[in-house]
């Protein structure tokens, strides 16, 4: 490969340079965003999973009082 | 935190090491005198074209310890490195029209080995994830997809060879041609973006991985607190099925 001689002028062909990697960025970010999208969606999840332990943990409770009332019944 | 600090460590690195690569590939590298500026395009694009090539390959590696193992975690590796892969060959793809457009005036030669290869290698795993959802039972889904990520991974070296054996020297070449190959001012950006480029693969990959495992171990949840009747059916898909266990 020949290297070119120190030049003041313009490099040529900048919008072609520009393009190529204005393409691989753009599929890079297009990337992290989906990943990003899916990561909201888990801490989503995630908490309402939370949600769901708390009302569990506060369920038996409930439940316990009702106990003798439910046995009268029977 | 669902992705930990060594991911976040390789992301860094990652950042690192792809900035300091192109930033010395503009501002360190000389200028090719044949090519000019568009030369620049050689350091995203041929970095790319062999993680893409490589990562093919690593697909293939993987789904032979599926069929050994029977592990479906060796599926899903399989599955996402050539997802990836696509990926990166999509972008070789088009950086590589655009360097062609440039270089040559035409966004595609079609008597060009390694451009003609390289398509096909990239349109015969573009059939890999329809052929996934096309099959219904899921076992049998990651065999056939293990057989056919090892057939395709060997057929990628063919790519390589297809180069180096190609008769006409169009393409540019870059590495062990006659009159020595890449300069040195232009061999550490190179190596740099390489290496960058690399790292990329594999943090998207550990980042997809981590992902799909938490997608599964957050459904296992949701199964054991609400019951099955709170997890929708998975329906057909392409990707592969974990042990929620």
């Amino acid at each position: 490969m020949i290297l070119a001689q120190t030049t003041s002028a313009l490099p040529d062909n900048t919008g072609y340079v520009a393009a190529a990697y204005l393409v691989f960025f753009g599929l890079v970010l297009i990337y992290v965003m989906i990943m990003a999208s899916k990561l909201s969606r888990f801490e989503r999840e995630l908490s309402e999973l939370n949600e769901l332990v708390d009302r569990d943990a506060a369920g038996p409770a409930r439940s316990g009082d009702r106990a003798p009332e439910e046995a009268g019944t029977r | 935190m669902l992705y930990g600090t060594r991911l976040r460590a390789l992301s860094i690195a990652t950042f690192v090491t792809l900035t300091g690569g192109l930033a010395l590939a503009f501002f360190y590298a000389p200028m090719d005198a044949d090519q000019g500026f568009m030369q620049k395009i050689f350091y995203v694009h041929v970095p790319m074209a062999i993680v893409a090539l490589c990562g093919f390959v690593f697909g293939g590696v993987m789904a032979i310890q599926h069929l050994r193992t029977r592990d479906s975690r060796y599926d899903l590796r399989s599955y996402v490195a050539i997802h990836l892969s696509l990926i990166l060959g999509a972008g070789v793809l088009l950086t590589g029209a655009i360097w062609a457009k440039a270089s040559w005036g035409h966004w595609w030669v079609w008597d060009e080995p390694t451009l003609v290869s390289f398509l096909i290698v990239f349109l015969l795993y573009a059939t890999y994830q329809p052929m996934r959802f096309s099959i219904e039972d899921r076992e049998k889904q990651a065999r056939y997809a293990s057989v056919f990520a090892i057939t395709a991974g060997a057929f990628v070296p063919l790519n390589f060879l297809a180069v180096r054996l190609a008769q006409a020297y169009t393409h540019p070449r870059v590495f062990a041609t006659t009159d020595g190959g890449l300069p040195a001012r232009m061999q550490l950006p190179f190596y740099l973006c390489l290496a960058g480029m690399a790292l990329l693969y594999v943090t998207l990959w550990r980042y997809e991985m981590t992902s799909k495992h938490t997608s599964a171990q957050l459904r296992a949840l949701r199964r054991k607190l609400a019951g099955d009747d709170a997890v929708a059916p998975a329906g057909r898909t392409a990707a592969p099925s974990l042990p929620t266990t």
